[in-house]
């Protein structure tokens, strides 16, 4: 394709300084052999990314795995607000939890999957949570109730996630404050975790959406703090 | 040279009219593969369209950019591409970041330590010095000799090393400020680090205009706080439980010129200190429009904690019968007991409110980046949920004198002042930068800009967002992120990096009204996945655009004349010259008197037709008379044609533009 159009380009005369093209790249050698240097380089940069996804600890792979859980279930939780009478304010919050939430898990998905690790898929059948790890043997981890995720911090229980699906209106945005600022403060204590043990998060991608996890958070956690402020119970 | 596709526009319809069948036959093979160009012509002939009239490439180019690491579909509107440069091989592959600037010199950030460049001919940087230290994120600041670099992450050593520090608490770690001697800029010196409990995110260098001696560093880190056994004194308890904790606090370090090895912490600073009271965090525009239009149908409107809210019916059901009660009455409230309720409304509310003791303290805990702008005495501080405008004139104690709030801001991340110092800009860094905010789906008021104009009691009021216009795939981390003004006289510009996004440039002049008038963007690296990569910051340094994108290097761009930016303002941008530049501490703009200069003021208002066609014909002429005049001659022209321009202020619709237009005849005379 390129040797077709460079040679297009030679017999046009100035063909070359008429368009921008590969050949483009300016690189501080000599400018004979730019386009073989720029394969190389670009074979360069994918080895290096394929290698730096070699450093990673056990730390690293539990903390995504878990984490796709702890997301999945603040999607359940936002889910029912527009169906549970909140008001736009909550309805705006619950969106972008969802859609924070959502690309995070994706993120997550992928780093799992970059690394040959199992990758577990979320399904939510209205307030049940079930994952299968996908890339090992399609193992059911079942349903999310007190005897399963819970002990990740700021998980709800079955019974918690039914109480919050029965409130309404102002109730119910009272209670998914509450709720969600417990739960969100579970996924810093999560990151907290990772980054003190041995080894972890030295991964960039790793350290990189840990990190946001930890910052999104704690800036939503206070802003949730703040409309359940102005939600007082008169 | 570089072959240039703007430059070369002129030949390429020579080769046109040359042969056309020929010319037709390549323009078919090259430009649509890999250069979506907008047929909007631009020359310097093109008449000048005000900024409320925009007519921008439609369909837009940017949409459907085919992916590649070296080799995307790119997009221009208005830009023309010098170079595009990739990275030295021991740093592909590595996140490139932030950019300063000395010299002819670009200081370039990336995760594995920094690079130099050498941009005297920006069609071909030259590698000065790829300089390996690695540490995330590598934000980097210039101030003379000296080279400021970031530390965060958990891999960054104190020697440089490049294979990690492996365990949670190690004595090999770095994690805060580098500094390095760069009087050789070839071969830097690494001579001192200061380690902050939470890591430097970022970091901003400010000068004290009394103080020559030194000079400040406000270091940002959002990371969690590290352990005490690794740095002695990091606490992360909440303040109640530990006045010293690490937390609610920014880090000020003083580093002493001439021994830039005994640079401390001097003050940590407890900006965010009582920001629970009002301003609190405040309502988008929709949900404002919300509470009026209930406002209007006649709800019950109070003031909850600084923030209005409706009330619930059967709350004012509640409340009316309270009213009827005290006043003796029974039965179904009436029309006079509604009155007195909603006047007496704002003291029931508050005194109900006080009793729900929620007593716990909060507020941001940190800050992600904080721009200095010394000339007017501000910073903007970008910090989690809040903006924050601080008086830094006594730098080693910065005040808080203003917050704002924003529920569409999930992430407050950096901030940019205009020149004048009455409006500033704040970015959302919705996702942190590594996810993909873009898509035709997110809401144009998320991950976006928003425009403040500054009162003279220092305080912020909310104008407008701006977001990059153009939907980008879900295989393109995009979110607003770095950018500075362009010093274009009498405009606020500025030119913005979206990472995959782009390169965004757009007028902000207007705050209500904020319009692209340029970009630059790139298909995504990965056509299957979301990889990162894109523009992390763009900032203009004497006349060129740069560049730093994360995966593919280094870029620079000049700006193309426009109906939006005429080749005069450009001329007139070009003038403003910097020996180091910092875009985080931000420098005041000024144009010196120059041809350029006169003639820029003259095309602004031809564009907004705040003179008559003839006044602005006339000046043209004399102007060019002139310039191309010498000694007393052009002196005589000058001062005469600054006397007929200040006659025609009265009458024009911008007399203070017509006054700096006359000042500088006036001056160039001189």
């Amino acid at each position: 394709m390129y040797s077709f159009f460079y040679a297009a380009v030679l017999t046009i005369l100035f063909g070359m300084m008429a368009c921008k093209s590969s050949d483009q790249l300016s690189t501080s050698g000599p400018a004979t052999s730019k386009e073989h240097d720029k394969s190389d380089l670009e074979a360069i940069y994918w080895a290096r990314i394929d290698s730096s996804r070699l450093n990673f600890t056990q730390a690293d792979t539990d903390f995504m795995t878990g984490m796709i859980g702890h997301h999945a279930q603040a999607l359940i939780m936002s889910r029912l607000a527009p169906e549970n009478g909140a008001g736009t304010e909550i309805q705006t919050l619950a969106a972008r939890i969802i859609n924070a939430q959502d690309d995070e898990i994706a993120s997550m998905q992928q780093w799992l999957r970059d690394r040959d690790q199992p990758v577990p898929e979320v399904h939510i059948e209205g307030l049940n949570l079930m994952m299968h790890s996908g890339s090992n043997d399609d193992h059911h981890l079942g349903h999310m109730d007190h005897s399963d995720h819970t002990d990740m911090p700021g998980m709800l229980s079955q019974d918690q996630l039914q109480e919050l699906s029965e409130a309404r209106d102002s109730h119910f945005e009272r209670l998914f404050l509450r709720y969600m600022i417990e739960h969100h403060n579970g996924a810093v204590i999560m990151v907290k975790e990772l980054f003190s043990i041995d080894g972890a998060a030295q991964d960039e991608e790793a350290f990189r959406l840990a990190s946001d996890i930890q910052v999104d958070q704690i800036t939503e956690i206070e802003r949730m703090r703040q409309m359940l402020k102005v939600r007082v119970d008169l | 040279m570089q072959p240039n596709k703007r430059s070369s526009k002129m030949m390429a319809s020579n080769l046109w009219l040359l042969v056309p069948a020929l010319a037709l036959l390549f323009s078919y093979g090259c430009t649509p593969k890999n250069v979506i160009q907008p047929s909007a012509s631009s020359s310097a002939s093109a008449p000048l369209v005000p900024i409320d009239e925009v007519n921008s490439p439609d369909p837009d180019p940017r949409i459907g950019l085919s992916a590649g690491l070296f080799d995307a579909d790119e997009a221009f509107w208005n830009l023309r591409m010098l170079s595009q440069t990739p990275p030295p091989e021991n740093f592909l592959g590595v996140t490139n970041s932030d950019l300063a600037f000395k010299d002819n010199y670009v200081i370039q950030g990336n995760y594995n330590g920094f690079i130099v460049w050498d941009i005297s001919d920006p069609s071909s940087p030259s590698l000065v010095i790829d300089f390996v230290c690695p540490a995330s994120q590598s934000d980097v600041s210039v101030y003379n000799d000296l080279l400021f670099v970031s530390g965060e992450g958990f891999g960054g050593r104190l020697d440089c090393g490049t294979e990690g520090v492996g365990e949670a608490v190690s004595e090999d770690r770095l994690r805060g400020v580098r500094i390095f001697d760069i009087s050789d800029i070839k071969e830097p010196e690494y001579v001192g680090n200061v380690q902050t409990c939470r890591g430097s995110h970022t970091h901003s260098v400010l000068e004290d205009p009394n103080d020559d001696d030194n000079v400040y560093i406000y270091v940002s880190g959002s990371a969690p706080v590290r352990p005490e056994e690794e740095l002695p004194g990091c606490a992360s308890a909440l303040p109640e439980d530990d006045p010293n904790t690490a937390l609610f606090r920014i880090e000020v370090i003083k580093v002493p010129l001439a021994q830039p090895e005994l640079a401390e912490i001097v003050n940590s600073p407890r900006i965010f200190d009582d920001l629970e009271a009002p301003p609190s965090h405040g309502l988008s525009p929709a949900e404002l429009a919300d509470i009026e239009k209930a406002r209007a149908e006649g709800a019950f409107v109070g003031e909850v904690n600084g923030q209005p809210r409706v009330l619930h019916l059967r709350m004012v059901e509640m409340l009316l019968d309270d009213v009827v009660e005290a006043r003796g009455g029974s039965g179904e409230p009436t029309a006079a007991d509604s009155a007195a309720l909603r006047e007496n409304l704002p003291q029931i509310l508050e005194d109900l409110s006080g009793t729900q003791g929620d007593t716990e303290r909060r507020g941001p805990d940190q800050c992600h980046d904080i721009t200095l702008y010394p000339e007017i005495g501000l910073a903007g501080g970008a910090c989690e949920g809040y903006g924050l405008l601080l008086d830094i004139r006594d730098p080693a104690n910065p005040q808080r004198v203003d917050a704002v709030a924003d529920s569409n801001f999930a992430y407050w991340h950096s901030a940019t002042f205009n020149n004048d110092g009455d409006k500033v800009l704040f970015t959302d860094e919705w996702g942190g930068g590594g996810q993909p905010k873009c898509r035709e789906e997110d809401p144009r008021e998320w991950g976006a800009n928003a425009i403040f104009t500054i009162g003279d009691d220092n305080k912020m009021d909310f104008k407008s967002y701006y977001k990059l216009p153009a939907p980008q795939t879900a295989e393109e981390n995009c979110v607003a992120h770095n950018g500075s003004l362009i010093p274009i006289p009498d405009r606020d510009i500025m030119v913005q990096s979206w990472y995959q996004g782009g390169i965004s440039i757009f007028d902000w002049t207007d705050p209500k009204n904020p319009v692209e008038i340029a970009y630059h963007d790139r298909g995504p690296v990965n056509p299957d996945r979301m990889q990162m990569g894109g523009s992390w910051s763009v900032y203009w340094y004497n006349g060129v655009l740069v560049n730093s994108e994360i995966a593919r290097g280094l870029d620079v761009f000049e700006l193309e004349p426009s109906p939006y930016l005429s080749e005069n303002e450009i001329a007139a941008a070009n003038t403003v010259k910097f020996d180091q530049l910092n875009a985080q501490g931000q420098p005041k703009y000024d144009w010196a008197p120059s041809f350029a200069l006169a003639k820029a003021y003259v095309d602004q208002l031809d564009r907004t037709k705040d003179l008559s066609e003839e006044s602005i014909t006339n000046t043209r002429q004399q102007l060019h008379e002139a310039e191309r005049a010498s000694g007393d001659e052009r002196r005589d022209l000058l001062t005469a044609l600054a006397e007929e321009v200040e006659d025609l202020a009265g009458t024009s619709g911008h007399a203070e533009k017509v006054n700096k237009l006359a000042s500088t005849m006036r001056d160039l005379a001189s």
